[in-house]
């Protein structure tokens, strides 16, 4: 388990940079593939499939919901697209389209949403992307995926084209932690436990997979053993595992780089609430709009460190103390 | 079936793509296309739900391409090389579903259910569902953008099939209408037509009131399309029109269709209160009656 990824983690690498070149390597394999842009590519590095494969490109020009339409139309022909735009302007301007023709109507188009969370750092809150997960997740048959590094967006990518059915596959604009060894199977639906450990379960998606773990490796050192799961694919939500995890450490703490209201932390919270009330924790953006910065100081500052980890992880832990002693007051 | 000397007119008959257009034949899809109007009425009466005004004055454009146009195959609806038609003002699908069941896609006698619980007939298209529907429909604007994508796979996989889009004009409105007619000229889609009806009525008012769009002709023409007008109540103008547009390359076509909100029924007739207007028992004895009349003019 251990074994499925890198300790210490990777040097950080650029997740665009290995989209590219995922592309490209899946335009090689399918000839149904198709690649849309609404003029970004020089931003989510669809360029080097344009640059590859000129005759299956096409750019729409700013134009998100005919972005939309037009894979929709080339989907119903039989091809398989994938759309590139900024996350954002998926979930908002073009989401009426995706909305009627992809999560209604079937049609078996990708949209691969560029420059996820707070990626777009120096850009500001207009171009960062804090509820897609959210608004993504409430239409029917809509399935979102998030890779946590470059090898994820290599080992994903090809499941997405093959799935059957619209898919969201949500990337991040900077360089990451290369997290996951060569071992590293991820199969979409699936939650993957990355560490073991039975005293609290961190449930991460994304660049926050990282964070999760280097968080685990600390507490470590306290004699809290935290199990890490990463759950890049927020819906269908593996919640089995998730069930699981409630179950055996008593404690779940999720992380996300987006709202914690109606994402990864929305969706466990509803899982457990049903199913099995824990103790519950969520990481990530507190229902505000963050601003233009550096990266990693932003993920600090609005509470997606590995602080703020570490921080949910011990009030979650004395949260499962209070409630096992209340109960044991009202056994005796 | 193809050529003109065989073919006997009959109801139903479907003339092959490239038929010649005889006086009998545009006789008779004409005379259909008032017979297809009695059976929206019927369908929106029975329900006391749907839309009449934009379903009758695509009346005459739907019969033309479904019995004689389009290069279709009933018993095949999955057939890659089909042509494709992307009825857009969904709004307006009790006439699509009325000339899909009668070319055979489904039986006829399931119309009645339009609108209805457990229906195949949804209150706005629904691809899975029934059969022949292409694309889902029903928030405007969609068509010329879906109908590019469509126009671009067929240009990729080498195909001659064509890809057709049937617009309202209130739908002109919509912003995405003209991303998509941007991405269908920059990438020159000769094989695709668009077809706007052009009734001249939306859901409150007129469009020249409501959102005024001319000169739409000019409008197109300046987005580099080739513009052909006709009176889309014409049923030989518009066989011609169709025509005429696959022999235009290097650019998309578009046929506006000057038409009539409401067509064949006079109370109805250009009247923004039938665009969802539904008829009580007298109306619809007049207007089934009106209907008849129509029908019976072109019956030779």
């Amino acid at each position: 388990m251990d074994d499925l990824i890198r300790n210490p983690l990777g040097n950080p690498s650029p997740m665009r940079k290995a989209y590219g070149e995922a592309l490209v390597e899946l335009g090689h394999a399918r000839q149904d593939l198709v690649v849309l842009s609404a003029d970004v590519q020089s931003s989510d590095f669809s360029y080097m499939f344009e640059a590859k494969f000129p005759e299956r490109f096409i750019n729409v020009g700013i134009a998100e919901p005919a972005l939309v339409d037009v894979a929709v139309g080339l989907a119903n022909s039989g091809k398989v697209p994938i759309a590139n735009t900024f996350a954002f302007l998926f979930a908002t301007r073009a989401l009426e389209m995706v909305r009627t023709h992809l999560a209604f109507a079937g049609a078996n188009v990708k949209l691969a949403g560029a420059y996820g969370g707070l990626s777009d750092s120096f850009d500001g809150p207009t171009h960062q992307t804090i509820s897609d997960f959210a608004i993504f997740r409430s239409l029917p048959n809509m399935t979102i995926v998030v890779p946590a590094d470059p090898l994820a967006v290599r080992k994903l990518l090809p499941q997405v084209a093959a799935w059957d059915g619209p898919v969201y596959f949500r990337l991040c604009r900077n360089e990451v932690p290369e997290v996951f060894s060569d071992r590293y199977e991820p199969k979409i639906g699936e939650g993957v436990t990355l560490m073991d450990g039975d005293d609290a379960t961190v449930i991460a998606c994304g660049i926050m997979v990282a964070r999760a773990v280097e968080a685990a490796r600390l507490l470590a050192n306290q004699d809290i053993r935290l199990r890490v799961v990463e759950m890049h694919t927020i819906k269908p939500l593996d919640s089995e595992l998730v069930v699981r995890c409630a179950e055996e450490t008593g404690v779940i703490v999720t992380a996300e780089e987006h709202s914690i209201i109606g994402g990864l932390g929305g969706a466990v919270a509803e899982c457990l609430a049903e199913r099995l009330p824990v103790p519950l924790e969520r990481v990530g953006v507190k229902d505000t709009y963050a601003e233009s910065g550096p990266y990693s100081d932003l993920l600090e500052k609005y509470g997606m460190g590995v602080d703020a980890i570490l921080a949910a992880v011990h009030r979650a832990l004395a949260r499962k103390q209070s409630s096992s002693s209340h109960a044991t007051s009202e056994v005796y | 079936m193809s050529g003109s000397s065989a073919i006997s007119v009959t109801a139903g008959a479907v003339y092959q793509h490239g038929t010649q257009h005889s006086e009998a034949m545009v006789a008779d899809l004409a005379r259909r296309a008032y017979e297809y109007r009695t059976h929206v009425l019927r369908m929106v009466y029975g329900r006391r739900s749907g839309h009449i005004g934009g379903a009758f004055s695509c009346a005459e454009i739907l019969t033309a391409l479904y019995f004689h146009h389009l290069r279709i195959d009933p018993e095949k609806p999955a057939w890659s090389d089909r042509d494709r038609l992307v009825f857009s003002k969904g709004h307006a699908c009790a006439m699509l579903y009325t000339v899909l069941a009668h070319r055979g896609f489904f039986p006829v006698e399931e119309l009645p259910t339009f609108r209805g619980l457990d229906s195949r007939l949804q209150g706005h298209p629904e691809p899975q569902k029934t059969p022949g529907v292409e694309v889902a429909a029903g928030p405007l604007g969609h068509g010329v953008a879906i109908a590019a994508g469509m126009a671009l796979a067929a240009r990729m996989d080498g195909s001659k099939r064509k890809i057709y889009a049937i617009l309202g004009d209130g739908e002109l409105n919509s912003g995405v209408i003209w991303e998509g007619m941007m991405t269908a000229a920059k990438y020159a889609l000769d094989n695709l037509t668009v077809i706007v009806d052009y009734n001249g009525v939306q859901q409150t008012g007129t469009t020249r009131h409501v959102m005024p769009t001319e000169p739409i002709a000019d409008k197109w023409a300046a987005f580099n399309w080739h513009v052909i007008e006709i009176h889309g109540h014409n049923m030989a103008q518009i066989l011609d029109a169709l025509d005429r547009a696959d022999e235009i390359h290097g650019r998309p076509v578009v046929i506006i269709a000057r038409t009539t909100k409401g067509k064949g029924v006079s109370f109805m007739e250009n009247q923004p209160a039938w665009h969802g207007g539904i008829p009580d028992n007298a109306q619809f004895e007049t207007a089934l009656a009106e209907l008849n009349e129509g029908a019976k003019a072109w019956t030779t």
